[in-house]
This record gives structure tokens, sequence and C-alpha cells, in this order.
């Protein structure tokens, strides 16, 4: 049973790194703006800058 | 007929406004103006068309060309030192508000900005705060070629005197989400450790492991005492120093309890401890506080006059050439020129030109105001027409708009509120319970002495009001977004119940009881024939005057040519139209006898064909939609105008909102100040104030409750407590009646926890308080409180058509 010491240490160590990645999170300002990322991920990237593709204009109907 | 017959009225590519009878037709598309045009040209040119795909029509219309050379001054050192917030040796970082900014298309091009000019390195934008945040190489481009960049793509960012004032401080409090964090965490832990001791069939696991269990549960916890929960204990310590008792103070008494009562135990190996509903506790009512403190980001509430001023102003050197120069450095003396639309900066003389200035902002006076030469122009206010020459007689910092807000009003800190529901609620609250954890001990001392020290601490424990604490923020919490949703913004929570016990409206009459970019225009006097309007228009379309222009609009028809047309500044037109001699213009103008004094105040433009006076034209405020509808509204509540414009309308306002109201005219912004003191002070009256300008902020920060209404939200508005916007004004009774309605719904949230603290506390006097009891107890009652105040405004917000 003494297992449960390994256990506990492991499940409070994941849970601590989990608390770390969210501080982490915070302090880098992911949480400062919640709308922006969400539009921005949609748009599509043009490195190549060729001529204008439709798709994007599909999307919107 | 044909002209109606025509459905391809075409709409801009670009902006979407209707391109009128010409549209300007390039590449296959149609625009409505050049402007429109060239940005779409240089979108062309450089592969940035996506912008057209993401929205239609997402340009923002350029008809209004500026001259580039008002950003001169962002070449000017100092200035751009004042703007940036960092600078290395190649790169330059700095944020802009861009308050035209509103669809994905423009966070599109926004952030593609570098394939315009190749200086920038990167832009981010935040759409909520509307926001851009730049960086630049300054080797490469210019702060000036930045701006103008933005400027001609018709994003120009809004550059006023606030932003030099210093650094600004854009990293936020997180200190909440911290808090809420870690209180997560720990509460997440500490459960699953808490376990074994609810259930039957682990209880073998808890005999054996226990004290591990309890001393893990102890390291987790501590973080939460020591840091999430802090706010409560120095909130409730700044209470008992200044001898008053709030919320907190209970609050603080009950953790004190749960967390030293399950160190005891848990040292000394009585039981298991309470740290999971500890922690649990906090976790929950740091989730209330978060609520209440999420306010409007993206909406400034404490602006100030230099928000609404500019950064630089047009100088004119001695040899007569131009230079701007920012707003700060202007020195007496100096020689300044002010454009159609332009805002004077300082006190001035009037050197040149026909002054037209619109005070509406600034003193509340509905028609802009005529200067002559020589004539001294405050602060504040807006020319309109030609381009004017004026000399600096005092600094900005000296002039008189400036003196207002150094008014005491204005450095006064917002004062605690402490005399919320919930702090009352808290007072009478730890009474109540101080008085059944002492009858507990008396009852149990002689009989038990185990059973009476646990009693005590168990009643302390069960009884921290945290459900009732939950209440209000909650409550107030859901109003605001509701209102929000309704575009009614409030500066904080604490904002609703301060609506709610409004008992004085007190409106300012220009902008705010009236449309402020619509008059009524009357004509009175002997009937016009056709030909004699057509000739009067005709005559009027000629002139800039503010008043031509408004006469203009309300006669329709074509125009035809004028012959010797000639403007007497101060005094009227002249001129003459298919033989008719036309003249426009003030009562002495055209020498008619004013003997009412009445008349004198009306705006009045009298007309005269071949040197009979016809008659004369008078402007009337319009009212905006719906005031009837808040009048009504508002039910008994005192209603009080307080204009800075002349008492001309006074029968109109009389019989618009009852012989009751008080009526007052030609307030200047002080005496508005000095009214709502007066109330305040008189009949222990909670006043409301609804203003829109400058001239309104010092009473609508010496209310109760400042509500400043304008047209757009992202605007200048004054230092205020909500901000409603325009379209919404007719809702504005609906709003303070349901306000109302919520402090019932907290009183019913309060009443819900109530029931639950009842249970716990016959428990607990009893001594059947176990730790099972309480990790039940207690998350059950802070969740249910939490759903009824949820649901509870929901429902009445459906109930009132929010």
């Amino acid at each position: 049973m003494y297992i449960i010491f390994i256990l506990i240490a492991i499940s409070v160590l994941v849970a601590a790194g989990f608390l770390a990645a969210f501080l982490w999170a915070v302090r880098s300002g992911q949480y400062d703006d919640d709308y922006t990322p969400a539009v921005r991920m949609l748009f599509e990237n043009e490195f190549n800058a060729g001529p204008k593709t439709d798709k994007l204009s599909q999307k919107q109907k | 007929m044909e002209a109606a017959l025509q459905t391809n009225i075409q709409n801009c590519y670009h902006c979407g406004d209707s391109c009128g009878d010409e549209p300007i037709l390039a590449h296959d598309k149609a625009f409505c103006c050049d402007g429109c045009k060239a940005v779409y040209e240089l979108l062309d040119e450089n592969n940035l068309c996506t912008y057209y795909n993401l929205e239609e029509n997402p340009g923002l219309s350029n008809k209004k060309s500026m001259p580039e050379a008002r950003f001169a001054y962002l070449d000017d050192p100092g200035v751009e030192a004042q703007l940036i917030n960092f600078r290395s040796d190649k790169i330059c970082k700095l944020t802009f508000y861009i308050p035209q900014m509103h669809c994905s298309s423009c966070i599109w091009l926004l952030e593609n900005l570098f394939k315009l000019n190749p200086g920038i390195a990167e832009t981010t934008v935040n759409f909520l705060r509307k926001e851009v945040a730049l960086t630049y190489f300054h080797e490469k481009t210019s702060l000036r070629e930045v701006v103008e960049l933005l400027t001609r793509i018709g994003y120009e960012p809004a550059i006023t005197l606030a932003d030099t004032n210093g650094k600004k401080t854009t990293s936020k409090s997180r200190a909440i989400i911290y808090k809420l964090g870690i209180a997560g965490f720990s509460f997440g832990n500490v459960m699953l450790l808490a376990f074994p001791d609810y259930l039957d069939f682990t209880q073998g696991l808890q005999n054996n492991f226990g004290s591990f269990f309890g001393y893990m549960s102890i390291i987790l916890s501590i973080p939460v005492f020591f840091y999430s929960a802090r706010g409560f204990f120095t909130s409730a310590w700044e209470g008992i120093k200044q001898r008053m008792v709030n919320i907190d103070l209970p609050i603080s008494t009950g953790l004190l309890a749960l967390f030293f009562v399950s160190l005891f135990d848990i040292i000394t190996e009585r039981g298991p401890g309470y740290l999971d509903s500890f922690t649990g506790l906090v976790f929950f009512m740091l989730i209330g506080k978060y609520f209440q403190q999420r306010t409007y980001d993206t909406l400034s509430f404490d602006r100030d006059y230099t928000s609404y001023f500019p950064v630089s102003i047009t100088v004119l050197k001695e040899n007569g050439e131009e230079s701007s120069t920012a707003v700060r450095n202007l020195k007496v003396n100096d020689r300044i020129r002010i454009r159609n639309q332009e805002l004077i900066p300082a006190d001035a003389i009037l050197l040149h030109g026909r002054a037209m200035i619109d005070y509406s902002f600034v003193s509340g006076e509905s028609e802009p105001v005529e200067k002559v030469v020589g004539e001294v122009i405050y602060a504040g206010g807006r020319q309109v027409g030609e381009s004017i020459e004026l000399e600096v007689v005092k600094e900005v910092s000296q002039g008189y708009l400036t003196q207002l807000w150094n008014d005491t009003v204005f450095s006064k800190n917002e004062e605690q509120n402490l005399h919320t529901y919930s702090n009352i609620a808290g007072k009478y609250f730890i009474i109540v319970t101080l008085m059944v954890a002492a009858g507990a001990l008396i009852y149990w001392v002689p009989r038990d002495m185990d059973t009476a020290m646990k009693a005590f601490t168990s009643v302390l424990i069960i009884a921290c009001p945290c459900a009732l604490s939950l209440a209000t923020p909650f409550v107030h919490g859901h109003t605001m977004r509701v209102f929000g949703r309704n575009k009614f913004y409030l500066k904080n929570t604490g904002v609703v119940e301060r609506l709610a016990k409004i008992d004085t409206v007190v409106f300012d009459k220009t902008g705010t009881l009236t449309e402020p970019s619509e008059a009524e225009v009357t004509y009175t006097g002997k009937v016009l024939s056709d030909k004699e309007q057509h000739a009067i228009l005709s005559v009027l379309r000629h002139s800039t005057h503010p008043l031509s222009q408004r006469i203009s609009e309300s006669i329709a028809g074509s125009t035809a040519e004028v012959t010797n047309f000639q403007e007497y500044a101060g005094k009227g037109l002249a001129g003459e139209v298919t033989g008719l001699f036309v003249r426009v213009g003030s009562a002495a103008y055209l020498g008619v006898p004013t003997d009412k004094q009445k008349d004198n105040l009306k705006t009045t433009v009298y007309v005269s064909v071949d040197g009979v006076v016809l008659g004369y034209y008078t402007f009337f405020n319009v009212y905006r939609d719906g005031l009837n509808k808040v009048l009504q509204g508002l039910g008994d509540k005192k209603i009080a105008v307080l204009s800075g414009d002349n008492d001309h309308e006074e029968a109109r306002l009389r019989e618009l909102l009852g012989l009751e109201a008080v009526l007052n005219f030609n307030q200047s912004p002080v005496q508005k100040l000095e009214y709502i003191q007066r109330l305040k002070e008189k009949g222990q009256h909670q006043v409301l104030m609804v203003g829109d300008g400058l001239n309104d902020a010092g009473a609508l920060k010496q209310s109760d409750a400042g509500i400043a209404l304008s047209n757009s939200i992202t605007n200048f508005s004054p230092s205020c407590d909500a901000i409603l916007d325009a379209s919404a004004f007719d809702r504005l009774s609906t709003f303070l009646n349901f306000s109302k309605k919520t402090m019932t719904l907290i009183l019913l949230t309060f009443a819900v926890s109530l029931v639950y603290n009842v249970v716990g506390l016959t428990m607990a006097v009893m001594g059947l308080f176990t730790p099972i009891v309480s990790a039940i107890l207690m998350p059950i009652s802070t969740i249910s409180v939490m759903t009824f105040a949820t649901l509870s405004v929901k429902y009445a917000a459906k109930k009132a058509g929010l």
C-alpha cells in the first residue's frame, strides 16, 4: 500500500505542472485578450503572395 | 423617372457607402470617392486584397481628406519619446488606439501592415481594446510615416494629449487570476486527499494514511491562506481600523476559524480537519470577486480633458511659416491656426478670420457662437467654418477648462462605498453569529467541555457568510452583463446598487435630451412663393455659416445662379437670384426692431426679398426619440434639467417634463456641479446625473451615479460611472427600474443562503458538525446561491424585456 505515497506525489507533481503552465500563460498575457487570437487563427497564411483565392469568400456564406 | 428605374445603384467596393450618381469606376469596381479608390489601389498593389474577401465592404470612408502635414509634430523627438513605450538601438515599440477598428478584415489588414511598409516589424491587434501594438525599425521608417500609413488606409490612430502624459502602463491587474488559479489547484488536490474520509469503505485507507493526507493538505492550503485569501483579511482589517464592520469581517473570522481548527485537528491527530472546505470556499469566493471586478476594459470611464485635446497644433512663425508644435509646448503669445472642425487647445484671442465656435461640448450651448476679432476664445471650443488665426493668452494647463478639472471633486478619491447591502448584512450577521456561538458555549460548558469547544468553533466555521458574500457580486455581475448587452455600460458592479437608490434624476439639455446634430427649423411670416424660396435657398447654399446650412437643409429644391453674392461677417448674406434681391441675416442686419426680449434669446434668421422683410426662421431643438417613454418610466422620481443654454426652450421643456420639474438655464459647469452638491446635502437625495459633454463632467462626478450619453461609446466621454449608448436612451428608465429589481433578487438570494446557515448552525450548536457535513453543506450552499443568482437575474431580465 505504500505505493500510494508515490502515486500521490506523482499526481501532485502533474497538477503542479499544470498550475505552472497556467501561471505562465497568465504571465505571458494570454488571458489579456480572449477575442483576437480566435479570429487570427482563421486567417490563411499567404507566404507566396499569389493571386487571391476564393476560398475565403466561400467561407463567408 | 428613368433614374428611379435604375436598379443598379452601386455601393462603394471599399467602404460600402452609396456611390451616388457618378461612381468612380476603376479595376471593374465602383468607388464612391477618390480616397476609397486610392486605398484599394494601394492594397491591390501589395497583394492585400484578402481584406475585401474577409468581410464585405470593410473599408472606412475616406471622403474627408485632411492635410498630411498635420502629423509633422510626430517628427519632434520629444513627442516621439512620449508616445513610444520601448526603444532600443534598432526597434521602437508603441501602442495605438484605433477607434475605427470594427471587423475581422480590420484585424487582418492591421496585422499585415509590414507588407505595406517594410520598416514595420510586427503589429498585434487587441480587438476588444481596439489597440494595435506596433514594432518598427526606426532606421527604416519613422513614427510619422507609420501614422501616415495608418491614416491613409483609413485607420487613423487616436493620439490625444492623454497619451503624452507619460508611459502607459498596459499591464493590467492579473492578480485575481493568479489567486484563482492557485486556489483552484489547492482545492482540487485537497479534495482528492480528503476523499477517503467521506466514504465507509475507504476508512482503512484513512486510518493508515490519515496524518500523511493531513500534512499534505496543510502544505497545499498554505499558499491559499497566505496568498489567495489575503484580500479578505486585509479588507476586514481595513474595516476594523475605520471602526466599520464590512462583509469581509465575518468571512475572515470564518476562514481563520476553519484554517486554525483544521491545523489543530491534524497536528493533534483528532481528525482530518476542514481544509477541503477552506480551499473550496476561497475558490468560490474568488470567482465571485472576479465577477465583480470584471469591467469593460475597452471603455474608459476616467478620461479627463486631456483625452479630448489634440497633441499638436499648427503654429505660425513670424515669417508666416506654418509648423506643428506639441500642445504641451504651446506658450503665451504663440500664434496658432485653427482649421475647420479643429479644437482650440488654449485660451486665445482671435486675430484673424471669422470664428464660429461650437461650444456645445464644453458649455452646452446648442448653437455655434460667433466671435469677432479681438475677443477671447476659451479652450475646448471647436471651430466651424473657415480657418482662423489666434494668439494664445494662457498656457494649456492654465486655461478655463483645465481650471474646472482642478476642482477638488476631480482629485477626490472614489469614496469607499461602505453602505452597500452586503456590508450592512455582514454587520448583523456577525452580531448574530457571535451570539449563537456564545449561547452554544454557555449551554455546553457545564455539560461537556469537549463538545463546547467543538460547537463554538463549528458555529464560527459554518456561519461564514460565504454564500451571502456571493449573492451581491453574482446578481450585480449578471445585471451588468444584461445592461452591457443593451448598450448600457457600467463602470463596476457597485453602480447597480447606486442606481437602484436613485430618487432624483438630473438631465443636461443640449446633447442629452436633444439630438445634437439636428435642429428643427420653422418659418414664421408671410408665405413664401416657390420662386422666393428657390431664391433664398440659392443664396444660402453659398454660405458655409452653420445656420445657413441648417436652413438650406430644411428647404428642398435645386439652386440657381447667384450674382453679387456678399457675406457680411456676423450679420448676414445678400445676393441676387433670378431678378430677386435676397438678404438673409440677423434682425439688426435687416433693420428689424426686436421689441420682445424673449425673442432675442431664440436664434432667429430674418429674410427679406427686394427690401421687404418677409419673415424669419427660428431654430428649435429636436428632442430625442423615446424621451416621453423615459419620463413616464421614471415615475415619481424628481426631475431636473441643467442647461448651459439660454431659456428659450423653457416652455417646450415644461410641457415635456411637467410642472414639478426644476428647470435651470445658463448654467456654467461649476454651477452644475454645485447644484448637484446642494441636492445631495439638502434633502439627502440620491442623484443621478445624465449628461454628455465636458460641461457636465463635474456634475457627473459629483452625483451618486453619473451616466454619460454618447453617440459612439468608444469616442470621448467624460469621466463617469456608466456610459449609455445614445441609441438606447429610450430604455433609461427601464434600466433604473431593473436595478431596483435586482435589489429584491439579492434579498431573495440572501434568504436562500440563510436557509443553509440555519441548518448548519443548528447542527453546529448540537455538536454534530463534522468534516463530512462541512464538505457537503458548504459547496452545495455556495453553488446553489450562485445558480439562483444567475437564473433569477436572467429570468427578471427576460421579463423586463432586456
